[in-house]
């Protein structure tokens, strides 16, 4: 099985508090923590997880600029055997569609039984991964959080409302779209970073792609970041953490909240 | 402008909220729009599902197919792209379904596609005027829309009122247009969540903790304070992806929806996803250490405050008392 999983590198909320800049205009960029966009790793690691078992190689992809290499690196010192860099000038500014064409271009450089993406990444609009199908004309399936492969088919699970799972069988090449939670990732470590500092990554750009500047021309255009206006908010409770908890206390009791 | 259509929800004969919802936001891209919904769904009981619609909207689609019989996107996708023309603007719900079905069918229409949309601003010739959030609602977006070959928008479900409308609508049947129905993805059943050993959707008093907590041996600090409460610990999805809790306490549009009377938000950023659990206008109180959680907008009171330091003070206090 050959398997080519899309990764992202994306400012790390966990590691950054996500702030406006002085100027209102953009998140505040310096000193922001990078990593691998959460979803990928999952997908990352079910794909190490279904060559395990049935055999095959797994290729990790991603549109970005130099920096963008560390993530590919990251997911193969996860155990991921190649990496591949799409990286073009011509791709800056590029919207899901635009990614999705420059991924469809490398997906057709290659052979793949199994493409898999993260259901979401930093701008929560979960749409690479099903354009990406629709450009390739094959089967897709968004949230999925389980997969057990038999043979040129594949059964999934796609996560669906109040913790239910919806089972589908798909004949094989497909995309996936990954949910958190299908695994567990697994540690990568310093040593293991360091295994793969040197191993070589193949960079591609447009030419090599086969792509033009308008073939990834954005639709859609993100013209500033803000914070909206959401009305008062929460009453704050402020003091020391006595007086807090004694403010606290008398709300839960007056609002049946202290049996 | 571009004809406007409202793809409906539906579900053992009835609307969901969302119907009306997708009905609202067109107003809002053209306030003089009457935009057209698609009912799509096996044959049974159809009709009366499209005449709900046209309580709301003018004109109805009706797509009756047994390929339906479950509501597949994979199909849907298919049917749609038979029957819509290449520049119109298709207004979904932002949800699972769409989120398998619709990315896709912008590709296959070549139309523009914008998702999760959480507000519109208007409508500036062919460029629709949307704002969006990121980073899990830390910061909003203003994103323009080049609609001119056609658009496909997903919005987020409940922040578009949906007004009393009564269009008393026609209802228009395009089952004839459906096409072939042949996908390579075949729907086989749905697996029910498990039962855990409390029922959160019962509870009326609710510790939920999320990422906060910040590791599973901290967990306890929540069991101690809805001990003294006498409340139910629930939870956010990093614990369950993580493993520290079971899926059934987990509160959100992919866990459980539960109605308490009063929710303590412990560690929780407050991703729609989440809140989208949380019904009944509850009496919620957020506790955590960054003072620009998400959360703290939506709460009724908000403590910035380190979880594992505040929730053992709290339940000292409580146990006191």
């Amino acid at each position: 099985m050959e398997i080519l999983v899309c990764v992202k590198r994306v400012p790390d909320t966990s590691e950054n508090e996500i702030e406006l800049n002085s100027a209102g205009n953009d998140i505040e960029r310096d000193d922001l923590v990078y990593s691998v966009n959460e979803w990928d790793n999952y997908a990352v690691e079910e794909a190490l997880q279904i060559v395990d078992k049935a055999g095959g190689s797994v290729t990790v992809v991603t549109v970005g600029d130099d920096e963008s290499e560390e993530v590919l690196r990251r997911e193969m010192a996860m155990g991921a055997d190649k990496g591949i860099l799409l990286s073009d000038d011509a791709f800056e500014g590029a919207d899901g569609r635009g990614i999705a064409t420059i991924l469809k271009a490398a997906v057709d450089q290659g052979s793949y039984d199994l493409i898999l993406t993260g259901a979401q990444a930093d701008d929560g609009a979960a749409q690479v991964g099903g354009m990406l199908a629709a450009m390739l004309d094959v089967p897709y399936a968004s949230l999925v959080n389980k997969i057990d492969v038999n043979g040129d088919k594949i059964t999934v699970g796609r996560e669906i409302e109040g913790g239910n799972q919806e089972m589908h069988e798909i004949a094989l090449p497909c995309v996936l779209s990954i949910q958190t939670g299908i695994n567990e990732p697994r540690y990568v470590g310093i040593r293991g970073i360091r295994k793969v500092a040197s191993v070589e990554i193949p960079t591609l750009g447009a030419g090599d792609l086969g792509l033009d500047a308008g073939a990834v021309a954005a639709k859609v255009k993100r013209l500033d970041y803000f914070l909206p206006d959401m009305g008062e908010g929460a009453e704050m409770l402020e003091g020391d953490t006595d007086e807090i908890i004694e403010k606290l206390i008398e709300m839960l009791k007056a609002k049946g909240g202290l049996k | 402008m571009a004809q406007l259509f409202a793809y409906i929800l539906h579900k053992d004969g009835e609307l969901d909220d969302s119907a009306m919802e997708l009905l609202a936001a067109a107003k809002k891209i053209d306030a003089g729009a009457n935009p057209t919904a698609i009912v799509a769904g096996a044959p049974d009981g159809l009709d009366d599902v499209c005449n709900k619609a046209a309580a709301g909207y003018s004109e109805v689609w009706k797509v009756a197919s047994d390929a339906l019989a479950y509501p597949d996107a994979e199909i849907t996708r298919k049917i749609l792209v038979n029957i819509l023309p290449a520049d119109g603007i298709v207004l979904l719900s932002h949800e699972h379904f769409a989120m398998d079905l619709a990315p896709g069918l912008s590709v296959k229409l070549d139309s523009a596609f914008a998702a999760d949309v959480v507000d519109i601003e208007g409508a500036d010739g062919d460029t629709l005027k949307l704002v969006r959030q990121a980073y899990g609602g830390a910061v909003s977006a203003h994103v323009d829309c080049d609609a001119s070959a056609g658009a496909v928008l997903t919005l987020r479900p409940g922040v578009f009122a949906a007004e009393d409308v009564s269009a008393g609508g026609t209802v228009v049947d395009k089952s004839g247009e459906a096409g072939d129905t042949a996908t390579a993805r075949k729907f086989i059943e749905i697996v029910e969540a498990e039962a855990g050993d409390v029922d959160i959707t019962k509870s009326e008093v609710l510790v939920s903790v999320g990422r906060g907590v910040e590791d599973e041996d901290n967990i306890e600090v929540a069991f101690d304070l809805a001990k003294a409460m006498g409340a139910d610990v629930s939870c956010s999805r990093p614990i369950v992806d993580a493993k520290w809790m079971a899926k059934a306490r987990q509160v959100g549009t992919s866990g459980q929806t539960v109605k308490p009377k009063v929710y303590l938000a412990c560690g929780i950023s407050g991703s729609f996803q989440h809140m989208g659990g949380i019904k009944g206008n509850p009496f919620i109180v957020a506790i955590n250490k960054n003072a620009k959680a998400p959360i703290f907008q939506v709460a009724d009171v908000g403590i910035v405050a380190d979880i594992l330091e505040f929730l053992p003070d709290l339940t000292e206090k409580i146990e006191e008392a």
